[in-house]
């Protein structure tokens, strides 16, 4: 590791920041050394988010003090942060779809360059640390991997001596994680520091020298990942020892549930992906797993599922009756839930409160409603039910769905839809951006629903989770469903690779598909 | 020292109230200064616009009469603006509204009984709905804005009331004057009711204001209307459908329009003419939205807008201010409100100095 003086690149000393009614950091103390790549971990809303936002000048510490290579500094934006050079690839990308790469980092640089001074300058810094990425393709013809590679890109370009990375592999490929780390240590090798969140723990002890935990708003411990397990690293962010899904072995399933039967739809807009003749049986007990990269049909088809989208009566069953042209109010009367995968103005509203957005999927299922009248009385037990039963953190049924952190939301509205005793269930990334503990309790009340009972269809680009969590796997790729798999007989290559088809590009498929021949 | 706007977690219930009070507060201050710069007695005028008419007794039938219509109009589009569906042609359904129950009127020229008005206010609601049927169609159909369409049919509304006041429904007894024969007794509604001074469409938007209420705080279809505007992703999701929020806000806020419009001729007017069209349909938006879109706020900002029209009449005979003073402070109105919204979910911070700011480093 190149160290160029031994002092600290990066130093916290005792950074306080308080919002109205949270503490999110508490006099949390970090040092990050040049060349090193330092893990910060800890639950959702243990205040990662907001002190990396700090340290890139996105919000100000109410007290404490921020040190750049031992000078005081007051990073008041992020543009002063890229100026110090600190650069942050964001885990929600901000970029044009219509657009070409080229004008994407154009459009997201202080300087002004000409264009072709920033070709040769971006082909530069992509054959330095080896990174496959045409910058004269249109970005929407791009895999969720290329896409995270322009805003890597983009931080590159201003020879970052610290690059920030927020939950940079969840919408990788196995594959993908593998070519992000292979930069991520050529970049360390270099003297760039890296400070990496994440709460995939097996990644950060491959990837990572020294790890940061928080939990709560406090620092907690530093440590070296290469001589700790997950557990116990998981344990020290949670506080507490971690459950391990428990199951009973050997389960019967039931009859068959709910079921697609060639489920096909015309792509909508410019950017969806059409579903092609999509075939599952989920069984009473059983939880059926959907791998994939992101933008390959998955949110297409959980609309179809949830009956945002209809299609034509037979293609959904659920208990036998086909249901493909019911809306969702219909759906869930007759006991089919759904989660989508975007929690924000999908799965709630944000001004609204945990009572109302309660009342969103529950009014009816859970009796509300009558003649047309909403018992708010009823929306809010409900709603505290949900509350209490899943820990959510959050004042009451009267908070708005807003003011709840990511993890603790994705909670209530695991909780409101598992809560209804649904017949059968499809959820689109049920621990997104969740941490360990809370994504462990999801998980067990998701098999826990399977044991009564349930059929489930699980949608996630985690594979770890869907293995953790399935007894049978399908991979989406483009639309498409591949064969059923049992998991324990999936090897994680063959299901990567079938993953790998590129988005939106069928002679990559192509060859990822004569690349599994070849495997075999 | 730095200011900047942070974020709240909570939208802030207290801006949620001060911020209306804040911006009439400010809307009295620059315009006392504005005025006053331009050459009249600013200070007079202000007091004259927002202070007269509560001061003096005699003015409050005036500011009544306003307010009934002001009220009914803003209730309807508060709905629509709940779901974001944005009619700005309330003035043109509620001269339809006028039309509806004049037609009444005209059927029942020589009948007596106690079931015309209601007939005309059900004509009057009727074709209010009916103006704004056409907007949600178009949008639903061919998703067209509803700001346009709903717009361009004010000035078809318009023409209509021309082309019917100077044609086919001119009294025949009005000594070729281009208006309708006046209503008769069984057809107008008293400006006074209860030995107060307050017309019955004053009491019928207080009634109607907490009917809204209910519906929007506590239906189904109130949250709904709620989900579409604020997410209409999640409405889907929730089994909302946006395109009966789109009708049915449409053809609300039009009957409500209709009803102001109708009880306007009947209770009022007594008679349609060229000049029945008042600006009350577009004075209404503000209403809206100094009210917060909330029912109860509605009735209160619908009494302070009653006030500044009844108040830029006096500001014009007492310093002779011009007629378009009072829609002057009305659009400050509600450029300050918009304005002000910003710290219903914001706040300001002020940062007094302390760790140095970033040099620039090369």
């Amino acid at each position: 590791m190149a160290s160029t003086d031994g002092g600290p690149r990066l130093e916290l000393r005792g950074v306080t920041k308080r919002f109205p009614g949270v503490l999110a950091n508490d006099n949390v103390s970090l040092i990050v050394r040049p060349g090193e790549i330092h893990a910060l971990l800890g639950e959702n809303g243990a205040g990662k988010s907001t002190l990396v936002k700090m340290i890139y000048g996105i919000l100000a510490p109410d007290s404490g003090d921020i040190l750049w290579d031992g000078a005081r500094v007051r990073v008041s934006n992020p543009r002063a942060a890229r100026k110090l050079g600190i650069g942050m690839v964001f885990q929600h990308f901000s970029l044009f779809e219509a657009l070409t790469v080229l004008e994407n980092i154009a459009l997201g640089i202080d300087a002004k360059i000409p264009q072709n001074q920033l070709e040769a300058e971006i082909r530069r810094v992509l054959d330095l640390y080896g990174l496959k990425l045409d910058p004269r393709r249109i970005v929407s013809t791009l895999s969720v991997g290329e896409r995270q590679r322009i805003e890597i890109v983009r931080a590159l370009l201003l020879n970052p001596k610290l690059l920030i990375m927020d939950e940079p592999t969840s919408v990788l490929t196995p594959q993908e994680v593998e070519q992000l780390f292979e930069t991520l240590r050529k970049l360390a090798a270099q003297g760039c520091s890296i400070l990496y969140i994440s709460h995939k723990l097996h990644e950060i002890i491959a990837l990572c020298e020294t790890a940061t935990i928080l939990r709560a708003g406090r620092f907690v411990a530093e440590c070296d990942p290469r001589k700790e397990t997950s557990r116990s690293m998981a344990e020290l962010m949670i506080g507490a020892n971690l459950k391990e899904i428990s199951r009973s072995l050997g389960r019967a399933f039931g009859p068959e549930k709910f079921a697609a039967r060639a489920l096909s739809l015309p792509r909508i807009g410019d950017f969806g992906i059409a579903l092609k003749q999509i075939s599952f049986s989920v069984r009473a007990g059983e939880i059926l797993g959907v791998a994939g990269v992101a933008g390959n049909g998955q949110n297409e088809l959980m609309e179809a599922l949830s009956g945002e989208v209809a299609s034509p009566d037979e293609m959904i069953r659920l208990e036998g009756k086909t249901i493909g042209r019911l809306g969702p109010t219909q759906r869930r009367a007759l006991g089919l839930c759904a989660v989508p995968e975007e929690r924000n103005g999908h799965a709630a509203v944000a001004d609204l409160t945990l009572a109302l957005n309660g009342a969103l999927t529950a009014r009816r299922r859970m009796g509300f409603v009558t003649a047309g009248l909403l018992s708010m009385g009823r929306a809010r037990s409900y709603a505290s039910k949900v509350i209490s039963t899943f820990t959510v953190k959050a004042l009451g049924p009267q908070s708005t769905a807003g003011s709840l952190s990511g993890g603790n939301l994705q909670k209530f509205i695991m909780g409101r839809e598992i809560m209804q005793e649904p017949a059968a269930i499809a959820v689109s990334q049920p621990t997104w951006g969740v941490d360990a503990g809370a994504a462990a309790a999801i998980r067990q009340a998701l098999v826990d629903l399977a044991a009564r009972g349930c059929a489930i269809l699980v949608i996630s680009q985690d594979l770890d989770e869907l293995l953790e969590l399935c007894d049978s796997l399908v991979v989406i790729n483009l639309g498409s469903l591949s064969r059923v798999m049992k998991v324990g007989e999936a090897s994680i290559e063959e299901i990567g690779l079938l993953m790998g088809g590129v988005h939106g590009d069928p002679q990559a498929t192509v060859e990822m598909t004569e690349a599994l021949h070849h495997a075999h | 020292m730095r200011i900047r706007l942070e974020k709240r977690r909570e939208p802030s219930r207290i801006m949620l109230a001060l911020s209306p009070i804040g911006a009439v507060a400010m809307t009295m201050i620059v315009g006392a200064i504005i005025f006053e710069a331009i050459g009249y007695d600013g200070p007079r005028a202000v007091e004259d616009i927002f202070f007269t008419p509560v001061l003096a007794s005699y003015k409050w039938q005036d500011v009544a009469a306003k307010a009934a219509p002001l009220i009914l109009i803003a209730l309807g589009l508060t709905l629509g603006n709940q779901a974001k569906v944005w009619n700005i042609g309330a003035e043109g359904q509620y001269i339809l509204g006028a039309l509806g129950g004049a037609g009444a009127a005209i059927l029942t020229q020589d009948m007596q009984g106690w079931w015309i008005v209601p007939l005309m206010i059900v004509c009057g609601m009727a074709a209010g709905a009916l103006w704004a049927a056409p907007v949600a169609w178009l949008r639903n159909r061919y998703g067209v804005n509803e700001i346009l369409s709903s717009l361009m049919l004010v000035y078809v509304a318009t023409q209509l009331l021309n082309y019917l006041v100077t044609g086919p429904w001119k009294d025949p007894h009005g000594q070729n004057f281009p208006q309708t024969a006046p209503f008769t007794a069984a057809q107008r509604l008293p400006a006074a009711l209860f030995g107060q001074p307050f017309p019955p469409g004053l009491y019928i938007a207080f009634a109607l204001a907490l009917a809204f209420w209910l519906v929007m705080a506590r239906t189904e279809f109130g949250l709904g209307v709620r989900v579409v505007g604020e997410a209409p992703r999640a409405a889907r999701y929730a089994g909302y459908r946006e395109a009966d929020a789109v009708w049915s806000t449409l053809l609300i806020s039009g009957a409500m329009a209709g009803l102001a419009g109708v009880l306007e001729a009947t209770t009022q007017s007594g008679q349609l003419n060229l000049g029945f069209p008042s600006g009350y349909g577009f004075t209404a938006i503000i209403v809206s939205f100094l009210g917060r879109l909330h029912p109860i706020g509605i009735a209160l900002a619908g009494i302070v807008l009653a006030i500044s029209y009844v108040g830029g009449q006096v500001a014009q005979t007492t310093v002779h201010v011009p007629s378009a003073t009072a829609g002057i402070f009305q659009a400050m109105m509600l450029f300050f409100i918009l304005a002000s919204d910003v710290l219903v979910r914001r706040r300001i911070r002020i940062d007094w100095g302390g760790a140095k700011a970033v040099a620039a480093r090369a």
